[in-house]
């Protein structure tokens, strides 16, 4: 029995030189298989007396135990270094751009629009549209525009006869919606609008949100503070905003609102007022007992001024380095 | 409308600086669009005349001049041609300052210019900043008082206001109108030019006739006779005059047009021997000629307004003069006419015939129809007070029946308060309305009675007042709230797929939203859609932009071109919008949702397979969108043909038995016309069609585990994919769960004209395990009835 001490060295020796799984596999198979000295001293005891087995027996055990230990133990080393080979050589260089499509972009109108929406879908405003090509009633006539009136060419408009136009503003779409429904209304109409004329700061076709509120009691202490929490949401800044008295036949007070973004420049962002009886006449709606009032901002203006943009045309141009930059 | 600051404190004049009066005025409703000063800010240049004028011993182009103060001579060399004995000019001494056309400042010294002292410089209107450029020095009046400061004499230290009026407030197309609203604003007395009318010494009367006295109720004339128009307008009249920007003429139009400022009553006046007969207002005739002031012939339309005598029309009324009846250097004798005309009868007339003149401006916006009378007296007493002549009586004919009346207006306090959300006193409306001109005819408890005066015919109601009072109170100082409402909800409908949803697909999908113009060039709407006729505008800005489009893809074409142009290969872009077609009397005004891809099929990269798009990179795309609404199986692809489209790339999309849009391949002719590189795919759908979905029904799931089967058969390669997954429907039995088409080949192995499909079937019972036997039958039935109805082969 005194080679068992020799036998174990060996083994471990064998065990700790293998440096793959295979070789580690020919260390067990040579000194733990069943044709292995390990088992054959094991087959052996049976030579032993009675007294001198459940020792030896014991001794080699212990000895099988050890080599077991320490191949599992290389086993895992072996494991290890193998693992670290194969990550280090998977390394990537995560600074290589990802794959697959990139993401478009919304049009900056687009994206100025819905923020219109949001801000005054959040206080029950809803959305409502119409048709561009509008009749001289609904685009004049019922907004108290009279055909002789110095509005209809003060708006340029674009006809197709006599009695159909592009629309020169949304508000169409108000008298509409005042036609069809009763008060409280609180709506505001997003869209393209048409006026003939063209050159570096206007273009023949751009985009408006008008808004109209009718209820009891709307003063005009309703309208500056929307307007002017409006603005301030817009530019989520404490902008500077002052009422300046102006004329729209459809209201009556008329409003121009200008803004002051910090640089003591006003600038004029919208027009508003509470809205002419002779409107509500024309709808039907009693400006004894209702009152409301309405604007109307230009989309591109709005734009132009929260993302910088120094020239209209760009808006219609649809250049993808223009637009991409709005993603 | 522009005007001299300093006349306009001649008549009212505020403790506030010109700032303090722009922003005054603005904040009232009277927008400064611009205040420009007369002049630049030099300093010490004076009135001298030229005493001699010498040629330069050593310089052709330079003159040796000497020149006094009235007091003192001194030698100033001079380059202007117009520098001559006699000339009273501006004299900058030294220690002048002056202005270079950059703005820049700099000193007048001694100087010697080629051996020659030179001691200050003699100025022309550009150097002080008085005109855009001049071709020689000032030239003063004969009678300008030597050594006077230019800036004192030439009343240099005045600005020009321009102010850009709302057509309601014609009241103050003048400087005694916004005098008036000055006093207004600053509780100011106005001092209105006082005048003593120009006694009448003949006796004569033209006869003026009013034949369409609802246009014109009113309409004064008078004979002035001997006149002399060759007489010299005074120079403060021109100064006036130029400071609102019109240039002077001779003493009557410089008159009239004096008036025209002063009041705003636009006059005009007739050669009165080359009228014939008396004067009517009346309609145009038809076919009626008229040559006008400038020269042009127009041809009047029977709805105009004209002053006609016995041969014809001779003015535009309320426009422009005409030529025959001009006063010219040769008049002596005049027909000074002014009217009131009705604004509706002169509105958009003067743009009708390309014209827009200052009578015109404020006739259409309505002139006050008490100040004819005013208006015509002014003009005498100036015209006579400059040219001499004698006045006859007025004659002034007028129809009762059809003039204005003086506004009558009820004015509640309650409706005040509510409407400003305020209590404003009652003391304090009365002081505004009062300030306004406006009348208190009576007051019972809580109501005032009033008139507005003549010139606020814009005052009609309630609301009128309330403005004023407003604006007057300033709007920036009443209170400020949030409405309040009661809190109801939005109705949202589930079922209906949002076109924010819509356009974030797209995005996510790599498309740039584009916004093009709604109307587009003829031939171009007809090359994309030759089933519509685009709806012509009257009055296109150009031809580029003459018909309404019917559809978005001719511009998102272009807009792939201009891109391609610009170095951008790979375009997606896709575009919401209305397209307008024409059906019958009837406007069809629908929106679509439409698309255009070229390029790679990826964003070129470091991995990318280079491959260009197809068709079915596109129909990948809208698939995305059709799924949206959660009904994509309402939708089907039917091969079909469009004038715009590949005839073997097009496809029409069909949902619930209607074409709802188009998708395809741009027809290569189109593509090659328009330049476009590469393969352009397109794709058009009526958006309602995508919204309309629907809410999610839930479907228990089975425990059940699937059984696929894969198949590849060999057909006709003009067969239809979608033919084939109907029958294999129709007859895999009621757990087929799905169909997959995953390969699609032609080439070696499959017989030319043939092509092979292979497809995936996938089925599972809800509540049981389907067995071998029972997929195998159902994998029989499909394969030979594709053999029998799609001549299918399967391949090994």
């Amino acid at each position: 029995m005194e080679n068992i001490e020799e036998l174990l060295a060996q083994a471990c020796s064998a065990v700790d030189a293998a440096t793959s799984i295979t070789e580690l596999e020919q260390a067990r198979v040579e000194y733990l298989g069943k044709k292995g000295p390990l088992t054959a001293l094991l087959k052996g005891l049976g030579k032993l007396s009675a007294e001198e087995r459940p020792a030896a027996g014991a001794r080699i055990n212990e000895a099988k135990q050890v080599v077991a230990e320490k191949i599992n133990q290389n086993r895992k080393n072996i494991e290890t270094a193998a693992l670290a080979i194969k990550l280090a050589s998977e390394k990537i260089d995560i600074s290589q751009p990802g794959r697959g499509e990139q993401l478009g972009s919304l049009h900056p109108v687009t994206k100025t629009l819905e923020r219109i929406e949001q801000f005054f879908g959040s206080i029950g405003y809803s959305v409502a549209e119409g048709p561009e090509i509008e009749d001289e009633y609904h685009n004049f006539e019922a907004l108290n525009i009279p055909a002789h009136h110095p509005a209809p060419a003060m708006h340029d408009t674009f006809y197709f006869d006599a009695n159909r136009l592009l629309r020169t503003h949304t508000s169409g779409v108000q008298v509409r919606t005042m036609e069809t429904s009763e008060p409280p209304i609180r709506i505001i109409c997003p869209g393209r609008v048409y006026r003939c004329d063209y050159d570096q700061t206007h273009t023949p076709m751009f985009h408006q949100v008008e808004g109209l509120l009718v209820d009891k009691d709307v003063s005009f202490a309703d309208l500056k503070g929307t307007l002017e929490q409006f603005l301030r949401e817009f530019f989520e800044d404490d902008v500077k905003v002052r009422f300046r008295p102006s004329y729209f036949p459809f209201t009556e007070p008329s409003i121009e609102v200008d803004i002051d973004r910090g640089d003591g420049k006003w600038l004029e962002v919208l027009g508003c007022g509470m809205v002419h009886p002779k409107v509500f006449n024309y709808s039907n709606i009693d400006p004894e007992v209702f009152t409301g009032f309405a604007f109307g901002m230009g989309v591109e203006r709005l734009a132009m001024l929260r993302y910088g943009v120094d020239d209209l045309r760009l808006f219609f141009e649809n250049d993808l380095r223009f637009l991409e930059q709005f993603s | 409308m522009k005007f001299s600051e300093k006349w306009l404190r001649e008549l009212v004049n505020p403790a506030i600086s010109t700032q303090e009066l722009v922003d005054q005025i603005t904040m009232a409703g009277l927008e400064v669009d611009e205040v420009e000063s007369v002049a630049n800010d030099f300093s010490k240049v004076i009135v001298a005349k030229i005493l001699t004028a010498e040629q330069h011993p050593n310089a052709d182009k330079l003159q040796v001049c000497t020149v006094t103060d009235g007091s003192e001579e001194y030698q100033v060399v001079c380059g202007a041609p117009n520098a001559r004995a006699g000339l009273i000019t501006g004299y900058a001494q030294i220690g002048a300052e002056l202005f270079d056309a950059a703005g820049k400042s700099f000193k007048i010294k001694k100087a010697k210019l080629r051996q020659v002292e030179s001691f200050g410089m003699l100025c022309a209107d550009a150097e002080l900043g008085l005109s855009e450029e001049s071709d020689g020095i000032m030239e003063l009046a004969a009678d300008a008082p030597l050594g006077v400061d230019l800036r004192e004499y030439l009343s240099l230290n005045d600005k020009i206001i321009d102010v850009d009026l709302t057509p309601n407030r014609g009241d103050c197309l003048s400087i005694s109108g916004l005098a008036r609203e000055v006093g207004v604003l600053n509780k100011t007395a106005v001092q209105y030019p006082e005048f003593a009318a120009a006694p009448v010494t003949l006796a004569e009367r033209l006869s003026i006739k009013l034949e369409a006295p609802s246009d014109c109720p009113k309409y004064l004339g008078r004979i002035i006779r001997n006149v002399n128009v060759n007489a010299k307008t005074p120079a403060w009249m021109i100064e006036k005059l130029s400071r609102s920007g019109i240039r002077s003429i001779d003493p009557v139009v410089d008159v009239t047009n004096y008036v025209l400022l002063e009041l705003g009553q636009p006059l005009h006046a007739f050669d009165l021997d080359k009228l014939s007969g008396g004067i009517v207002v009346r309609k145009a005739h038809e076919d009626e000629q008229l040559t006008l002031l400038d020269g042009n012939q127009i041809t009047v339309n029977t709805d105009t307004l004209v002053i006609a005598d016995d041969s014809g029309a001779i003015a535009l009324a309320g426009v422009f003069g005409g030529e025959k009846t001009g006063v010219t250097s040769s008049t002596t004798n005049i027909f000074l006419e002014c009217a009131y005309f009705n604004p509706i009868a002169i509105a958009g007339k003067a743009r009708n015939y390309g014209l827009h003149t200052d009578a015109s401006h404020r006739y259409e916006r309505g002139v006050d129809w008490q100040l004819q009378q005013h208006g015509i007296e002014r003009a005498t007493q100036l015209l006579i007070d400059i040219a001499g002549g004698e006045a006859a009586p007025i004659n002034d004919a007028n129809n009762e029946d059809y003039l204005p009346s003086l506004n009558h207006i009820t004015l509640r306090h309650a409706k005040v308060n509510s409407m400003l959300a305020f209590e404003m006193p009652a003391a304090e409306i009365e002081e505004i309305i009062t300030r306004l001109g406006i009348t208190i005819s009576s007051k019972k408890a809580d109501t005032w009675s009033l008139i507005a005066p003549s010139y606020r015919f814009d005052i009609t109601i309630e609301v009128d007042v309330i403005e004023e009072l407003a604006r007057v109170y300033g709007y920036n100082n009443l209170p400020v709230k949030m409405p309040s409402a009661a809190l109801d909800f939005t109705p949202r409908s589930e079922a209906q797929v949002s076109i924010h949803n819509i356009r974030r697909t797209l995005v996510a999908r790599g498309y740039q939203e584009a916004i093009t113009y709604s109307f587009i060039e003829k031939q171009l709407q007809r090359q994309f859609d030759d089933k519509h006729q685009g709806i012509a505008l009257a009055n296109p800005i150009s031809a580029e932009m003459a018909v309404m489009r019917t559809s978005i893809w001719p511009a998102l074409v272009k807009t792939v071109q201009y891109n391609q142009n610009r170095q951008q290969n790979r375009v997606r872009l896709f575009e919401v919008g209305q397209c307008f077609i024409s059906a019958g009397d009837d406007i069809l005004q629908e929106n679509v949702v439409s698309g255009a891809i070229v390029g790679k099929r990826q964003p070129e990269g470091w991995s990318s397979d280079n491959q260009s798009v197809d068709f079915f990179d596109l129909k990948g795309d809208l698939e995305a969108l059709l799924n949206l609404s959660g009904c994509a199986d309402e939708f089907s692809f039917v091969s079909d043909q469009h004038t715009a489209l590949h005839p073997g790339q097009t496809a029409k999309i069909i949902r619930n038995n209607e074409t709802v849009g188009y998708i395809g391949a741009l027809h290569p002719s189109l593509a090659k016309e328009f330049g476009i590189n590469g393969n352009l795919y397109l794709f058009e759908i009526n958006q309602q069609s995508l919204q309309t979905g629907k809410i999610v029904e839930f479907n228990s799931l089975s425990k059940f585990p699937e059984s696929k089967r894969d198949i590849a058969v060999v057909v006709d390669e003009q067969s239809v994919f979608d033919d084939l997954k109907l029958i294999i429907k129709r007859t895999a039995g009621d757990f087929l769960k799905n169909v997959t088409l995953f390969d699609v080949y032609q080439g070696q192995g499959v017989e030319k004209g043939r092509k092979s499909l292979a497809i995936n079937l996938t089925w599972q019972h809800p509540s049981r395990t389907l067995n071998e036997e029972e997929v195998n039958s159902s994998i029989q039935l499909v394969v030979s009835a594709l053999a029998e109805q799609a001549e299918a082969v399967l391949r090994d």
